[in-house]
């Protein structure tokens, strides 16, 4: 049996299976969680994984696995949201810019470069300062950096698509600037959006897990990734296991969006490929 | 050229405007009143009417805006709300610190991703190439706070052969220690900011490596490279004096933005290895809520990164004269 090209790349099947196994988890958190995120069993504080405790246990004796499946819908949920509305903002930047030109593209994408010049953290660590910890709050702060990325490839989409024969067809028509741009270009600029969105997965889920882990992302009793790796290192020097764990969770789930992004990007790019990519 | 710099130099200034009114925005965001949300519960009104006249919340917002960019324009950051020092005067005493741990930061990523790049490209498809991308994939999805730990946990704690934290001499005035016939003075620098570079580093060097693969791929099939073997020139000649000059093309042009993002890493390598940098600042200025010292320091940055940003585009320009005839 022939096997479809895309199940031939190894990014993509990689990615996609482990992208798929944590967002099962997340969704399913309370059927995939073996004990309580709160529930304590002091005769096996930190433990190294056994049957009982898949993942070991911390101080408390709390289920590291358990806490980290919980975790994971909080880390997705900021993520996803702050990816979906950054898509969205960047996307409508990037269109009306590049499909329009001239002073509104100048000015947009100044405003574009602006808040590319701010380091994405100090940025989303001042507005935090500013609004205080929260989901809504922390998802907002890594909108406010991420939504350029889309706007500058969006825009360099457009300005090609525009002057295909279909767009000018459709403007002979009559087509409203709403009808060409969301429903002429837009489905033809899908390919690249959706490899930022899946690369841009995993620097959401960096960015909230490291202002999590400063102190400054949701507050406890919330067992958010970053959290639970800034904990573990109060017992780094005896007690490792608790950061590593926590933290090569968040590099694996990085892992998977990341290999995910790349292997749609050789799918749906294929000039990618011969530009001396994999080959 | 000079054209081009003139061009660049003017498209700085909106940007600066632009970062200005962004940073002065943050004010605007506090919901409810900035002041009594800044000082905390335990304000007394005396107190929270000081810092409102202070940081002149009975003006509109315009009139606040105006007066910031006069400040600005003075030199004038403001005043710490709870250092009681004048903004500028904290920031710039620990500028120096980051620039040097991003400097270092910025090396050795680009001496590691070259290497990577290179040799994975002129070795496709073997398993060098396979391990050094599938440490450039690591490198890009490892949090860097995290990393730190790592190497923390393994050369410090457990090896002892590093210092865990804090920072040497500065690296200039050891240079200087160095060739004073004091070269331990610079060795313990060097130690110090070992950890906290190649942390920060990693990242940077992952990315790099990845574009130089691809684009010594893409430069090892061109015209020029197969008339260099033709003549039967060595190999390591073809490679470093051919293919490797003009693969480094795309790489100097992704240095300013690695810098920029080394800057946001250093907050969080700072914070890790006690380095007492402007990212060490920025945690405590956010813990306390200082606002106009939140805002120096992120102003400080924007303007350091759009000018690393700007001597990339100037060098850019100066090695590739399509950039500024295009």
């Amino acid at each position: 049996m022939r096997i479809p090209k895309p199940l031939r790349n190894p990014s993509l099947v990689i990615g996609a299976l482990i992208s798929l196994f944590i967002i099962f988890c997340a969704v399913f958190a309370p059927l995939v969680a073996t004990h309580g995120i709160d529930q304590m069993d002091m005769r096996n504080r930190f433990a190294y994984p056994t049957a009982l405790h898949w993942l070991g246990t911390d101080n408390f004796g709390r289920d590291l696995w358990s806490r980290l499946v919980f975790g994971a819908r909080i880390s997705l949920t900021i993520a996803i949201t702050s990816v979906a509305c950054s898509a969205v903002i960047g996307t409508t930047v990037g269109l009306v810019a590049g499909y329009f030109g001239g002073w509104v593209d100048m000015v947009l994408m100044r405003i574009t470069d602006i808040f590319l010049g701010f380091p994405a953290i100090v940025l989303a660590l001042a507005i935090i300062a500013v609004l205080g910890p929260g989901i809504w709050n922390v998802a907002l702060a890594i909108i406010v950096v991420a939504w350029t990325d889309y706007a500058r490839v969006v825009r360099a989409t457009t300005m090609v698509l525009r002057e295909q024969n279909y767009v000018q067809a459709a403007k002979a028509l009559g087509a409203g600037y709403g009808r060409i741009l969301f429903r002429e270009i837009l489905p033809n600029a899908l390919g690249p959006i959706i490899v930022l969105a899946s690369l841009g997965l995993g620097t959401a889920i960096i960015s909230e897990s490291a202002l999590s882990f400063l102190g400054f992302g949701l507050p406890p009793p919330a067992p958010t990734w970053g959290w639970t790796l800034a904990y573990g290192t109060k017992f780094m020097r005896d007690q490792p296991w608790l950061a590593i764990v926590a933290g090569a969770t968040i590099m694996l789930t990085v892992l998977g969006f990341n290999l995910l992004g790349d292997g749609l990007r050789d799918v749906l790019d294929p000039r990618h490929l011969s530009r001396g990519g994999r080959k | 050229m000079l054209a081009y710099i003139v061009r660049r130099l003017l498209l700085l200034v909106p940007m600066a405007v632009g970062m200005v009114v962004v940073t002065f925005c943050l004010l605007l965001l506090i919901p409810g009143d900035p002041a009594a949300v800044l000082l905390g519960q335990e304000a007394t009104p005396e107190q929270i009417a000081s810092l409102r006249q202070s940081l002149g919340l009975d003006d509109p917002w315009y009139l606040r805006l105006l007066h910031y960019f006069g400040q600005l324009l003075h030199g004038d950051m403001g005043t710490s709300i709870f250092q009681h020092q004048a903004v500028w005067d904290i920031i710039s005493g620990r500028l120096g610190a980051t620039i040097e741990l991003a400097v270092v930061a910025l090396v050795f990523a680009v001496v590691i991703g070259i290497a990577l790049g290179v040799v994975a490209a002129i070795r496709q498809g073997s398993i060098i190439d396979t391990a050094a991308m599938l440490f450039a994939q690591l490198g890009v999805s490892m949090p860097v706070y995290w990393l730190s730990l790592l190497l923390m946990l393994y050369f410090a704690v457990k090896l002892g052969w590093l210092p865990s934290i804090g920072r040497g001499v500065p690296l200039p005035q050891a240079f200087v220690a160095a060739l004073t016939g004091h070269p331990q003075v610079l060795w313990d620098s060097f130690l110090h900011i070992l950890m906290p570079a190649l942390a920060l580093a990693a990242n940077s060097a992952a990315v790099i490596s990845r574009l130089v693969r691809t684009s010594m791929l893409e430069v090892l099939h061109e015209d020029f490279v197969r008339t260099a073997r033709a003549k039967g020139l060595r190999t390591g000649t073809v490679v470093i004096k051919h293919a490797l000059r003009n693969a480094l093309l795309p790489v100097l042009s992704v240095i300013g933005l690695r810098f920029g993002a080394l800057l946001g890493g250093a907050v969080l390598t700072e914070s890790i290895f006690a380095w007492p940098g402007l990212g060490q600042l920025t945690i405590s200025a956010i813990s306390q809520r200082d606002l106009p010292l939140i805002q120096g320091i992120v102003l400080t940055f924007a303007i350091l990164f759009a000018l690393v940003n700007l001597v990339v585009d100037l060098l850019y320009a100066a090695v590739d004269p399509r950039i500024r005839l295009g």
